[in-house]
């Protein structure tokens, strides 16, 4: 499984995000690679489709697909939870929900964006 | 230049959604003003917003006053326009003035850089809690600390606030 992180640098909620990944994918037992990318430029975000920071893409896919017309921006993402609350954060369902639909995907083969 | 603990809050005139220009001097009978940076799209914000309306609503009988600045660049950042204030302010029913700082010359006085950064005056305007609404933006049944809260009830019993100052925590402001 190949995971994107993107962020970026003034949200503060890159590194907590990051940790969660992380722990919900030892606790899920997936073999997963993770990439990490900062992103600095407007190009950079139109170029990943960038909605906001954290962004976390599995095997190419946004775990919480943003509409199709959200604007790209180097800002903090607004993240709605089953429960109705808002977040800067994906919750930690939200992850293992993707994570686990993913599970038996075969990897994309082509890298065209690496920062 | 910022404010510190124990300097005085500073003055300012500003458009409010609801219509009106409002100053400092307009609450200036209050015991307690709360100002506060915020905006509309910063999840940090949002996440905070409907704990920021409960508490003026808990110490309105008081007379504790809040008043929310949104001073980020609207062409960088357009849900936080004017007009995207005035359609929050309606839809989440802010119990308090939601001003906006075109010139974000009030920011910049204040020294706030985040959304939302607290700033909490007492009876004479003199800033004795800056920082973070509480200790957790995610959960609020997990939160520890209630640095507004309790920063607001200290005074009104005419007390220290139990910390002064805590690291503001949210998205930067967005400068022109």
């Amino acid at each position: 499984m190949k995971i994107e992180f993107l962020y970026y640098e003034d949200c503060p909620s890159h590194e907590q995000a990051l940790a969660r990944l992380r722990q919900i994918i030892a606790e899920e037992g997936v073999e997963a690679q993770i990439r990490i990318h900062k992103l600095e430029t407007e190009a950079q975000a139109k170029a990943w489709h960038f909605v906001g920071s954290p962004t976390i893409l599995i095997n190419g896919e946004d775990i919480d697909p943003p509409p199709p017309n959200a604007p790209t921006a180097l800002t903090c993402r607004v993240y709605r939870w089953g429960d109705g609350r808002i977040s800067p954060l994906p919750s930690p369902e939200m992850i293992r929900r993707a994570l686990n639909a993913h599970r038996n995907d075969i990897p994309p083969q082509n890298d065209e964006l690496t920062t | 230049m910022s404010l510190r603990i124990g300097d005085k809050a500073i003055d300012f005139t500003l458009p409010c959604t609801d219509g009106h220009e409002h100053s400092l001097s307009d609450w200036q009978d209050r015991p307690v003003l709360v100002v506060i940076f915020s905006c509309n799209h910063c999840p940090y914000a949002q996440a905070w917003e409907q704990r920021i309306i409960d508490l003026q609503a808990q110490f309105k009988s008081q007379g504790v006053k809040f008043a929310v600045i949104n001073a980020n660049d609207p062409v960088k950042y357009p849900a936080d326009s004017f007009d995207e204030m005035k359609k929050r302010a309606r839809e989440k029913g802010y119990n308090f003035p939601y001003l906006w700082d075109e010139s974000q010359e009030v920011a910049r006085a204040y020294g706030a850089t985040r959304t939302p950064e607290v700033f909490v005056f007492d009876a004479d305007r003199r800033l004795r809690y800056h920082g973070a609404v509480d200790d957790n933006f995610e959960d609020p049944s997990a939160v520890q600390q209630h640095y507004l809260r309790d920063a607001i009830a200290a005074l009104l019993a005419g007390e220290e606030p139990p910390v002064a100052e805590t690291p503001p925590v949210g998205c930067t402001i967005k400068w022109k």
